[in-house]
């Protein structure tokens, strides 16, 4: 599986009691222990996927695809004996989806493994795009197999209750998420990230993996496309020997001494016509990793907004407290520093009482008390985040380049097997030809 | 100058087999078993209709020679002409530049006065000698040169790759002429092989009577039936050809379809270098082997040549069963058969006999091309793909390689 390639990490699940620092220092433990047999360990995977009919929300019939998850605790004293039978459940990809949002929402520092796509993208002409088709939905099927992979074997995703549940908790599971109160933090985090605004500090490495993120994107995009043509002009170039196998079977006909030679040929030409299939299926692999990564992409954009953000707030909080700040000196002082309407008014219109002053003055002041408490929060909080983050984003990186390596290493083997066909064949219609 | 004169007799030309048949040429009294005319004139032959044949015309003793020589061809040891074409060499003048080409003959025929020859030709001298061919021996299949036109902006004239290969077809011209029993007594042929300077505007004066009076007429005639054998050429060739013309379409599809594919696997490795940290090792080892030409060339124009030989043939066939009934329609005049329908018969015998001969000259040499050619085309195929593989291979250990500091991408 994907995720396994070169990784070892594999969470600790289940044991959730333990304080931060204790479990921070597990984690460590984790990551010390590559290789080494863990504490706890757990197999996960999708088995099987099956078609459902059922009433959806306005009480109609649709049809949807469930998926197995097998999970079974493996205990490494008991290696070697029969392993228990797994335990199971089933679940659409909707709920996939809602386990997603809630991690991306708890967990804003973190680049949240991609779902694999909901419809069909990128393919080529050979390829259906259709949800239902069995192929598509044995791709996903894989591809939710390795977000599950992704997520447990993530340093800190990996030890969320939620997440815990999701693989083991068959009944009441969607409650316990709405439970959290997350929705509302969703919903907030989507309008935020949407919106538009100006950060007047932004940090500087935040906005370059911001860029390499839209770079990394539009990249793999293109990756995806021509990969979409080499596989279709690839399969033209198989199909068209075959027009070469039809083409020597019929001049046999006319042929004496030839005719076997050319018959037997023709065989040849035929059967490597035929072996393109296999391939192409094969190659679908490297789209699929390929993919893969291109989704990666917005997550690690989203972390890079959710800096933004903090940061914004904290600028915000900021000059809020400034102007606050400054308005106390100014009725302190009696300067008008800045125009301001009040200022105006209260010199058309008179100045205030000294009473009136004070209790402004009072008020500001616990403004700024407040304002200031805010300020070292975000502060606090963006420097967490920052420190968070960052450390997510490197090991994120490091897996980019491992698994975009091992994909194309991959590609590389399926075209040397492409050649090594294309060299036995011909090798093979040679030798008919030099009897004729 | 020897033959073997042993007399053999051949499959049918004509209405029947022509048998015990003795050389003209040869200096033994043959022995005949009837002869009309019982003397011992060696240049009497009996069709078996009765009537004799001319043979002192050089289009019949050359068709008769034809005929005794197809199993002498196959064997090396009567040769005694041999012909070879390289060392080709770029010209440079003020008005073009061209390739020359070394012929070299060695042979031991009193037609020719030395032994040795060694003359250098361009490929219009090649062509200005087939055409020459074609003129003066109408009945006689002639081997085909390479092709003639090439797309300026596509293949390199001067390139090793096309003059090498172009030399290639032209040894085979000339070897193909050297071997055939009457083209290689041709005039042309033995100018081409000796001049110094090949006078191309002043035609030789040997043209055969055949030659003058068999032109290419496209229709305008009418034949009875062609006799079996030769509708059979004629179905064969049509299949033929129809078949070689889709093959050249196949390869040349393949090798546009590679070439695409080439660049876009190019694109791949080049967009990958940008993902990936420490870039990615492209392999620009990545080209394809095959050229752009059409594989089936040769054969094409041979084929062509045979469907144009048997239509020539048709006419002869036609003018002569034209003259039949012409006779046939003064029949109750009862004047004797004139002798230019005796002429006319003798020209289709003739040609039909020239045309059978090298007919199975033609099937066996076109096996050995097309051997030749198929496990070329092979071989091509497989020197792409390996080329490819060695590629691809040598990809991979870089990328494993964990050791490696800065990559270059091409």
């Amino acid at each position: 599986m994907m995720a396994d390639t070169g990784s070892e990490e594999i969470a600790v699940i289940g044991n959730t009691d333990l304080t931060p620092s204790e479990l921070e220092n597990n984690i460590k433990n984790t990551m010390v222990e590559k290789g080494a047999t863990l504490l706890k360990r757990m197999e996960i995977n999708v088995a099987e996927a099956e078609k459902r009919t059922g009433k959806n929300a306005v009480s109609m019939q649709e049809t949807y695809t469930v998926y197995l998850i097998e999970t079974r605790a493996v205990d490494p004293s008991s290696e070697g004996a029969n392993p228990a039978p797994p335990d199971s459940l089933w679940r659409r990809y909707s709920e996939f989806e809602l386990l997603r949002n809630y991690l991306l929402v708890t967990y804003s520092f973190v680049v949240v493994p991609p779902l694999p796509e909901k419809r069909a993208e990128f393919v080529w002409h050979k390829l259906s795009a259709d949800n239902m088709d069995p192929d598509f939905v044995e791709r996903r099927r894989v591809g939710l197999e390795n977000f599950l992979l992704r997520v447990a074997s993530h340093p800190v995703l990996s030890n969320d209750k939620i997440f815990y549940s999701f693989l083991t908790q068959e009944q009441g599971w969607k409650e316990v998420v709405f439970e959290t109160g997350f929705q509302a933090k969703s919903d907030s985090r989507l309008k935020a990230l949407n919106a538009t605004f100006r950060v007047k500090n932004p940090d500087k490495r935040f906005a370059e993996m911001k860029h390499y993120g839209d770079e990394l994107q539009s990249v793999i995009s293109q990756l995806l496309r021509v990969r979409a043509r080499v596989a279709d002009r690839l399969y033209g170039v198989y199909k068209v020997h075959g027009n070469y196998g039809r083409v020597f079977s019929e001049w046999s006909a006319i042929e004496r001494e030839m005719g076997d030679g050319l018959q037997s040929a023709g065989h040849h030409m035929d059967a490597y016509a035929a072996s393109v299939d296999d391939i192409l299926e094969e190659e679908e692999h490297y789209a699929d990793q390929l993919k893969e990564y291109l989704f990666y992409t917005e997550a690690l954009r989203a972390v890079c907004r959710k800096h933004e953000l903090c940061q914004f707030e904290l600028e915000m909080a900021a000059q809020d407290l400034t102007s606050k700040k400054q308005q106390r000196e100014e009725l302190a002082t009696g300067t008008v520093r800045t125009f301001s309407l009040k200022g105006m008014t209260s010199k058309l219109f008179g100045q205030e009482t000294p009473e009136q002053r004070e209790a402004k003055i009072k008020t500001l002041e616990s403004q700024i008390e407040e304002g200031e408490e805010m300020v070292k929060d975000k502060n606090a909080e963006s420097e967490e985040f920052v420190k968070n983050a960052w450390v997510d984003i490197e090991r994120f990186r490091e897996q980019k380049d491992r698994d975009l390596k091992e994909a194309l290493i991959s590609y590389a083997i399926m075209q040397i097997s492409m050649c090594k066909k294309g060299i036995q064949v011909w090798s093979n219609a040679k030798e008919c030809f030099s009897k004729m | 100058m020897s033959y073997a004169g042993t007399p053999k007799s051949l499959p049918s030309s004509g209405q029947k087999p022509i048998q015990e048949m003795c050389h003209p040429l040869s200096a033994e009294e043959p022995v005949l078993p009837s002869s009309p005319d019982g003397g011992s004139n060696t240049k009497d032959l009996s069709l078996p209709n009765g009537n004799t044949v001319d043979t002192s015309s050089p289009a019949s003793s050359s068709s008769l020679l034809n005929r005794l020589q197809l199993d002498d061809d196959l064997d090396g040891e009567t040769r005694d002409l041999f012909v070879t074409v390289d060392d080709p060499k770029k010209h440079v003048s003020t008005m073009e530049t061209y390739i020359t080409y070394r012929v070299s003959t060695k042979t031991t025929r009193t037609e020719f006065d030395l032994p040795e020859y060694s003359v250098r030709r361009r490929y219009q001298d090649f062509d200005w000698l087939r055409n020459k061919l074609e003129d003066s021996q109408p009945t006689h299949l002639i081997p085909p040169l390479p092709e003639k036109f090439v797309m300026k902006g596509v293949v390199d004239r001067f390139s090793e790759e096309f003059v090498e290969t172009r030399r290639k077809a032209l040894d085979k011209f000339l070897k193909r002429v050297a071997d055939h029993p009457v083209l290689s007594f041709n005039d042309h042929f033995n100018a081409f092989l000796s001049a110094k300077d090949l006078n191309k505007r002043q035609g030789l004066a040997l043209l055969s009577k055949m030659g003058e009076s068999v032109k290419y007429v496209t229709g305008g005639y009418k034949l009875r039936a062609r006799p079996v054998e030769f509708a059979a050429m004629g179905d064969y060739l049509d299949v033929f050809t129809q078949k070689l013309g889709t093959i050249d379409r196949i390869a040349q599809r393949i090798i546009k379809e590679q070439s695409v594919v080439l660049l876009l696997l190019l694109c791949i490795l080049s967009w990958q270098s940008c993902v990936l940290v420490r870039g990615c090792p492209s392999c620009c080892s990545f080209h394809t082997t095959q050229l752009p030409t059409p594989l089936t060339f040769d054969l094409h124009v041979a084929s062509l040549c045979l469907q144009n030989v048997l239509k020539k043939r048709d006419q002869v066939q036609a003018e002569y069963e034209a003259k039949l009934e012409a006779v046939a329609f003064r029949e109750d005049k009862k004047t004797p058969v004139p002798t230019d329908v005796e002429k006319c018969q003798d020209r289709v015998e003739c040609f039909n006999a020239d045309l059978k001969a090298d007919w199975d000259r033609w099937q066996n040499n076109k096996r050995q091309d097309f051997r030749q050619l198929l496990t070329g085309m092979a071989d091509k195929n497989i020197q792409y793909y390996e080329k490819c593989l060695a590629a691809w291979e040598s990809l991979i250990p870089l990328l494993q390689d964990k050791q490696e500091a800065k990559v270059e991408t091409n």
